[in-house]
């Protein structure tokens, strides 16, 4: 037995849970564990410049690897800076733990200097939080805290370390505690084989079958499995925003993702189908448009881990609670050997497919003509192009984020980072920092505009320190497009504080940096500057792309329409 | 609909907090809520009334169920089961009205806990439709103040709610 303070435990623990990076920023309460990393070496610490940046820098890293990222702040202000981030990660399910300084127990409830009741602020956006009472329970909670966050449909652990629990006088004996026993928290592990039964008479029945998966494929590592059964049916398939990659776009069966600015084909197809397979998403507003017209002639299976999003906006008529992978498994050996009933209708299906495809076909955007300003959705063909389509790509939040994933194709899960649920401004960059530190040799892009980047792009710093050299492809419109886009539809136009008067010299600010920095204004100047920008992988490149601000994300759902009602541009709609 | 949701949770800080909350964050009514430790010190016992419809109370059973420190629950109005408030009411006593009070008290099968000249302080357990009852036949005699404890019930029969 060996005997550790609690700071030491903490680093120890980090070790043998095998965390290699943790984001963090130091305070008084949180010294002496700061003191503890300090004498290790196994633990890289990463020193963000803003607390919200470690939690989206834990963030990217836990979504592009599927393991829970990890932060460390401390008391009061630090703490509270890393609400929007733990935010972010609960509402798309994204494994982390946090761990919190706070002041000395006698003084918790004094409003002593640097208190924050954070575990009270943080309550309904964690998937659970503890308190440490004794340092002796320090292990113990930590492997709950990891064992919480990553199980189960994952989210966001806090832990609130009062100051002298880690104190470097008092040790205790330090087991690493390899497993973890939970009276009241038993996630399922596998869907109920009746119902599963019951899906799969309604899936080979089906003449208008469309399988609708959410992040749910990509946290639950499903999508491999996922790929074979879709393929083996030959149906149809559409995720959303957080499903992106879960089934290669590329594939003829893939119609894209959904949604309010999803594709046409994907909404017409949802609107009209008789069977809806929904895996792993949650029928969320920006998916469904107006429940009362959702799909208004589809059955409904709905597999989900978590029983709360079974049935919460949409009504299931077969409900399987149970992890993606194990159910899709169960579905594939029970589909084996089995014909779908009818070949033809699903022919029909596909004619009536293609043809809302054909539709669209050269009429999604109109492309700049000479002289004009290159168009957004320009600037992402493009950058898929040079990538050929394999980079992590993180986005920030509006027009920009819709069109990265409009316009760039992912054939792999776990590529398009992006925060879907909160909408996190600010999200990309510190994310995209993450990812690269842990993947160095891997293309990760940061597509952003220039209102997003304004709000994290002190991590500049950061990068400078401790390198990662993303790229960071800033769709440079002048004004917060998305609200924008919104005023021009809804408010006649009236602009109020969504164009940005006084941009900073981008090129200037990141030189400041040591970093290079390029601008493009024409489409002739767009891939040469992108092939300089991916010259050399290890290399931060931050390239500004003046676009038009004109533009707007279509196709676009209607307000409280069904999912067939949309936008298709500023002058055509369904 | 009325429902009645019986929960065991974890005896730690913070963990009433957690279900209080949940009401809140997801726009859930509370109408009453209890709670104390079991004959298990590590296990409380809540019990929250609440209204909604079919949907609602789904959703409100499989939230609380997804909390972390909520060890298994209850819907007792999902069955037969019994219900049980306890109010302690301070009602005026002066005059005629003191027998009146008395009366009313032994109608109700109230207890009267304490005296003064010019008060009664009764004690009564019931469902919260008798409680009810009871303060409306003590309107008229003026209520000075009122502690209801919220209601608690168990299913019957053999049906039991623990580990």
């Amino acid at each position: 037995m060996e005997l550790l303070s609690g700071a030491d435990m903490i680093a120890r623990f980090l070790q043998d849970e095998g965390v290699e990076y943790i984001y963090g920023y130091p305070g008084g309460a949180a010294l002496h564990i700061y003191d503890a990393l300090f004498r290790q070496d196994k633990v890289k610490h990463i020193l963000v410049r803003h607390e919200q940046a470690a939690t989206h820098a834990a963030d990217g890293y836990a979504r592009a690897s599927g393991k829970p990222g990890t932060v460390l702040v401390t008391s009061g202000p630090g703490a509270t800076n890393a609400v929007t981030g733990i935010a972010t990660a609960y509402m798309d399910s994204i494994p982390m733990v946090v761990l919190c300084g706070q002041v000395m127990s006698h003084l918790i409830g004094d409003d002593a200097f640097q208190e924050t009741d954070i575990i009270g602020v943080t309550r309904p956006i964690v998937k659970h939080s503890f308190a440490i009472r004794h340092p002796s329970e320090i292990p113990e909670v930590l492997k709950k805290a990891y064992h919480l966050a990553a199980t189960g449909r994952p989210g966001p652990v806090v832990v609130d370390i009062p100051k002298d629990m880690t104190a470097p006088t008092e040790r205790y004996e330090y087991v690493y505690p390899k497993k973890v026993k939970m009276r009241s928290y038993n996630p399922v592990t596998r869907g109920h084989t009746g119902q599963i039964k019951k899906a799969v008479e309604l899936m080979l029945k089906a003449k208008r079958p469309v399988f609708y998966t959410g992040g749910g494929v990509v946290t639950g590592r499903a999508s491999e499995g996922l790929t074979d059964l879709v393929k083996r049916l030959g149906y149809p398939i559409t995720t959303t925003l957080m499903g992106i990659g879960a089934y290669p776009q590329s594939d003829r069966q893939c119609l894209g993702w959904l949604g309010m600015h999803g594709s046409y084909e994907s909404n017409m197809a949802m609107h009209h189908a008789d069977l809806i397979i929904a895996i792993g998403a949650r029928f969320d507003d920006r998916v469904t448009n107006n429940t009362s017209k959702f799909c208004p002639t589809a059955k409904i299976i709905h597999v989900d881990i978590d029983p709360s999003s079974v049935s919460k906006t949409v009504r299931a008529d077969v409900p399987i609670v149970g992890p993606a992978a194990s159910v899709i498994d169960e579905m594939i050996s029970l589909i084996q050997g089995k014909e779908i009933a009818n070949p033809e209708g699903l022919a029909e299906w596909w004619q009536k497919i293609d043809g809302w495809r054909e539709e669209r076909v050269g009429k999604l955007y109109e492309p700049s003509q000479a002289g004009e300003k290159i168009k957004p959705q320009e600037v992402i063909e493009a950058l898929c192009r040079v990538t050929r389509g394999e980079a992590y790509v993180t986005t920030d939040v509006g027009q920009h984020q819709m069109f990265a994933a409009q316009y760039y194709k992912f054939d792999k899960p776990n590529r398009f980072i992006t925060s879907g649920g909160l909408g996190t401004m600010g999200f990309g960059f510190p994310a995209a920092m993450g990812i690269k530190q842990n993947f160095p040799d891997e293309e990760v892009i940061c597509v952003t505009g220039e209102g997003s980047f304004q709000m994290m792009m002190q991590e500049l710093s950061t990068i400078k320190q401790f390198g990662g050299g993303v790229k960071i492809v800033n769709i440079n419109n002048a004004s917060l497009g998305m609200v924008r886009q919104w005023q021009d539809l809804n408010y006649k136009s009236r602009h109020a504080h969504s164009y940005m008067e006084s941009l900073p010299d981008f090129q200037k600010l990141i030189e400041a940096y040591g970093f290079t920095a390029l601008r493009v204004e024409t489409l002739e100047e767009l891939e040469p500057a992108l092939e300089k920008t991916f010259a050399d992988t290890h290399e931060l490149v931050f390239l500004d792309v003046i676009v038009d601000p004109h533009e707007h994300v279509y196709p676009m759902h209607v307000p409280l329409g069904a999912m067939r009602d949309m936008l298709l541009s500023k002058t055509e709609r369904t | 609909m009325r429902h009645i949701i019986s929960i065991l949770v974890e005896n730690e800080p913070g963990a009433l907090s957690r279900v209080v909350g949940l009401f809140s964050q997801r726009n859930f009514n509370i109408e009453t809520l209890n709670v104390a430790p079991t004959d298990d010190p590590s296990l409380s016992r809540l019990t929250v009334t609440t209204v909604g419809d079919d949907r609602v109370i789904e959703q409100i059973t499989k939230h609380l169920n997804k909390l972390i420190d909520v060890v298994k629950l209850v819907d007792l109005t999902e069955g037969n089961h019994i219900e049980r408030e306890l109010m302690l009411i301070k009602v005026k006593a002066l005059g005629a009205a003191r027998d009146e009070v008395k009366r009313t008290v032994d109608i109700f099968r109230a207890q009267i806990v304490d005296v003064s000249p010019s008060l009664y302080t009764v004690q009564i357990t019931g469902d919260a439709g008798k409680l009810d009852a009871f303060l409306q036949a003590m309107a008229p005699v003026g209520i000075l103040e009122v502690a209801r404890t919220g209601v608690s019930g168990i299913a019957r029969g053999d049906k039991v709610l623990s580990l």
